[in-house]
């Protein structure tokens, strides 16, 4: 019945895979979208208590510090758009390693997976030593030392979501960081070069641009709004 | 061609087609071992699919007792068992069992019941047997992870387990585990260690869920073999596709929800907790919803009632057409409603917080979208009755348990009606009705598709029949008891009789129903004495049943019958057939059935297809 060859290839009548893709790419679409449902419960419930909450408080006034500058100094969410910064700049290096893959140019998907390695590592340093000075103003996990914008005393959510969620978040950066420190040592070992393909540098891209998409809606949620 | 090398092909085949071929690693682990990596830490999709079905057996065996237990506290209020004391300790001092574990036992029967054997025992055997035979590929996309899958569960098993065993006892805040009782050690002692290991078992099950529904949804879309389109595939497999699609988008949702509450046990937040005396003490916490949880509970939850039915009416689809000796009716439609119930699934939560001061607009809302199931649900029904519909029926036990389906989804079904309308649910809520209409539509039906499914691919997973007389006493004893337990909480419901209570003897309203209590204690001990007697038919007749002599013992069309008797790792020992047409040609053509390997013959293709 299908034995002669059409020129419009057939795609959903089995045999090849209907996307053109391979099964490992179409579990980590998958993996992504149920991630994202994961964030995305984590950001509702975030949402839904400070709707609750007749009064919240200003980001401005909580994250405007900057390592090594006095305390003094009113610098409103520089140093989280640095972060940020930095964390965009780790998916642009690794959008160009995953090019050096399609390309088989081993030397550059080397150079553009340290990269992308060393942005990783800069955020979560970032990370550290925002929470730790979070942590010296007394912020932690059921303690919130700052106001509501309004004055009047806030709930410790504010601090509750904020280290839960930007910690959820810093895992999966961590993890991320370590799957792009495994596949550089393959990368280094030769493993794809022997295998023919560098899909392997795709398939953590995604999950590392996924990770990247994450953090725009938590930048958006605690630092914005 | 050896398997080993066919499967190895296979694979080059499958992956060779995308772009950039394949990308995974776990080729060199396909060796036919020694014990350990044939019957343990295998890869193939038939043991692990055999794993989970034995420990599923082993934990419904576990939550079925439990459930015998605190109906002997229900239907025998005023008696001393004295065995009870010499296996509970002092959780049954004098024979009767105490408050603490009637609350731990109801928790566990929900928990075991719902997530460990009608999820990973129910879609995790099924799934894993068929998918890769019924799709005609050689194993799941990924072995290894599919492994991974059940191992995640064994740990899973093993933390619910030992939790039974810690001095202040299991989970007991009931299978949903709502804040703030879940959440506060203090409140009670169910909620203490016994909660921690519930939640850390329920996150390693979530992973083991993940892990498998990403397996079976990448074999179903992208292993198909040649000819398989979507629309030849058996409903078997388009139901455990939506399953998946289900658990994998559901499932994460839960798992945040169970951090939060990691967090408010442990890290003194105040997700869920606002406002709150223990033990004539204030707590700091404010600011939290309990609601809040419910909300994220729910939006797994009930996914997770589909989870569980629709693998079930996927097989029942397959058995019944199979054993009538008819096509399918309206096999598009029962791709549609299965989609529609799917979408349907994550637009419904709230049907559950009717009574939680939810806003009646909002509430509308969820009563329409509730009462819109019904349309997809009684499509299926309509057309599983149609299929049979002067069939030319065998009663085999898988089809005796089919029609039992049937008939307990649909009076299981019909009382959803009522508890989705919310100006009757807030006079029924938390009422035996709600115990009658979910244990009957859910729990009941989908043992029946589970048992329908373990007689009719049996014969496919050890190569030997199971003994039939004692199917059918197992069949008959289950049906009829079945409604003997359930039918009459219905009516203990509408007498606003509520659920979770230990002792109904104290109160005036409830007294009546005393006779009733027994009664249905007594059917529960006698249909749990059947189940008993299937899991020995069961045992046994994977070394001493009947053995198979021809390889498609069913007159069947679809491709796991074309597999040798007891097929190796790869399934087909030589090329994977190719399909030709969809699974429900029979009685056509004056042929009682035609394979779907079958090539259209010329008449057929001038028919356009089949």
């Amino acid at each position: 019945m299908d034995t002669a060859v059409t020129a419009q290839k057939k795609w959903w009548s089995g045999g090849h895979s209907p996307f053109n893709l391979s099964y490992g790419k179409l579990m980590m679409w998958y993996f992504l979208m149920s991630d994202a449902f994961t964030f995305g419960a984590l950001l509702i419930s975030y949402g839904t208590i400070r709707f609750m909450s007749t009064s919240w408080p200003d980001p401005n006034e909580v994250f405007h510090s900057f390592p090594f500058v006095s305390h003094e100094a009113h610098l409103p969410l520089v140093f989280v758009s640095l972060m940020t910064f930095i964390l965009i700049m780790s998916s642009v290096t690794m959008v160009l390693a995953v090019h050096a893959g399609h390309q088989r140019n081993r030397k550059d998907v080397v150079k553009w997976m340290i990269w992308t390695i060393i942005g990783g590592a800069a955020f979560l340093s970032c990370q550290a030593w925002e929470w730790m000075h979070l942590h010296e103003l007394g912020a932690w996990w059921g303690r919130n030392p700052f106001a509501n914008v309004d004055g009047t005393v806030a709930s410790t959510n504010f601090t509750n979501f904020f280290f839960t969620i930007t910690g959820f978040h810093g895992l999966h950066v961590t993890s991320g960081v370590i799957l792009n420190i495994i596949i550089l040592a393959n990368v280094l070992k030769g493993t794809y070069e022997d295998r023919g393909h560098y899909e392997m540098v795709e398939k953590v891209g995604l999950y590392w641009h996924f990770v990247d998409l994450v953090w725009v809606f938590v930048f958006t949620c605690f630092y914005l709004l | 061609m050896s398997n080993e090398a066919t499967l190895h092909s296979q694979q080059e085949v499958m992956h060779g087609a995308a772009a950039h071929g394949h990308g995974h690693d776990d080729h060199e682990h396909h060796h036919e071992g020694g014990f350990i990596s044939k019957y343990v830490f295998s890869m193939d999709h038939k043991t692990i699919a055999k794993q989970f079905l034995i420990t599923g057996i082993l934990w419904a065996i576990v939550g079925a007792f439990f459930s015998v237990l605190f109906r002997l506290q229900l239907g025998f209020p005023d008696t001393s068992f004295p065995w009870l004391e010499s296996i509970l300790g002092h959780w049954a001092k004098g024979g009767h069992i105490s408050p603490e574990a009637y609350y731990a036992l109801v928790t566990m029967h929900g928990t075991i019941l719902v997530f460990f054997v009608l999820t990973a025992g129910l879609s995790g055997t099924f799934s894993n047997l068929l998918i890769p035979l019924q799709v005609g590929a050689r194993d799941m996309a990924s072995p290894f992870m599919n492994m991974l899958s059940y191992w995640f569960f064994f740990m899973a098993s093993c933390v619910m387990m030992t939790s039974l065993f810690v001095q202040t006892g299991p989970a007991s805040g009931g299978w949903t585990a709502y804040p703030p009782l879940s959440a506060l050690g203090d409140a009670s002692i169910g909620s203490k260690i016994g909660m921690d290991l519930w939640l850390t078992s329920m996150a390693l099950f979530v992973v083991s869920q993940l892990l498998g529904g990403l397996n079976y949804i990448s074999t179903i879309l992208n292993m198909r073999t040649k000819g398989m389109s979507m629309t030849k595939m058996p409903l078997t497999i388009w139901s455990f596709f939506f399953t998946a699609v289900l658990g994998v988008l559901s499932f994460p949702v839960l798992l945040s929800g169970f951090i939060l509450l990691l967090f408010d046990r442990h890290a003194g937040t105040s997700f869920y907790l606002s406002e709150l005396f223990v033990a004539g003490k204030a707590l700091s916490n404010e600011g939290g919803s309990a609601i809040l949880y419910q909300h994220l509970f729910w939006f797994l939850g009930h996914p997770e009632v589909y989870i569980i039915i629709l693998p079930a009416m996927g097989m029942v689809s397959e058995i019944l057409a199979v054993n009538a000796r008819k096509p399918i009716f309206g096999y598009l439609a029962m791709v549609g409603s299965m989609f529609a119930i799917a979408i349907l699934a994550f637009l419904v939560w709230a049907h559950h917080m009717f009574v939680t001061g939810l806003n009646p607009f909002l509430g509308a809302f969820f009563v329409l979208l509730t009462l819109l199931i019904a349309v997809p649900s009684a499509i299926k029904v309509f057309n599983w009755i149609t299929t049979i519909w002067k069939g030319n029926i065998r009663f085999t036990p898988g089809m005796l348990f089919s029609i039992g389906f049937v008939s307990t989804f649909i009076s299981g079904g019909l009382t959803g009606i009522w508890l989705g309308n919310s100006s009757i649910d807030i006079h029924l809520h938390d009422t035996y009705f709600v115990i009658a209409h979910f244990h009957i539509v859910m729990g009941v039906s989908a043992f029946f598709g589970t048992f329908a499914g373990v007689y009719h691919w049996f014969p496919k997973m050890f190569g030997r029949f199971l003994n039939n007389t004692l199917s059918y006493i197992h069949f008959w004893i289950t049906l009829i008891g079945a409604y003997l337990i359930f039918w009459p909480m219905h009516y203990e419901g509408m007498a606003g009789m509520p659920r979770r209570y230990y002792d109904y003897s104290n109160w005036e309203s409830f007294k009546q129903f005393g006779d009733l209590n027994h009664f249905i204690s007594i059917v529960v001990i006698i249909v749990f004495a059947a189940q008993l007697m299937f899991v020995f038919n069961f045992f046994y007749s994977i070394f001493k049943g009947r053995k198979l002599t021809t390889t498609n013992p069913w007159n069947s069309t679809t491709l796991e019958w074309t597999t040798p008797i007891n097929p190796g790792h790869g399934n087909w020992p030589g090329e994977i057939p190719e399909v030709y047409r969809w699974p429900y040609d029979y009685s056509k053509d004056g042929k009682d059935f035609i394979p779907q390997t079958v090539p259209l013959s010329p008449d057929e293709e001038a028919a356009g297809g089949h």
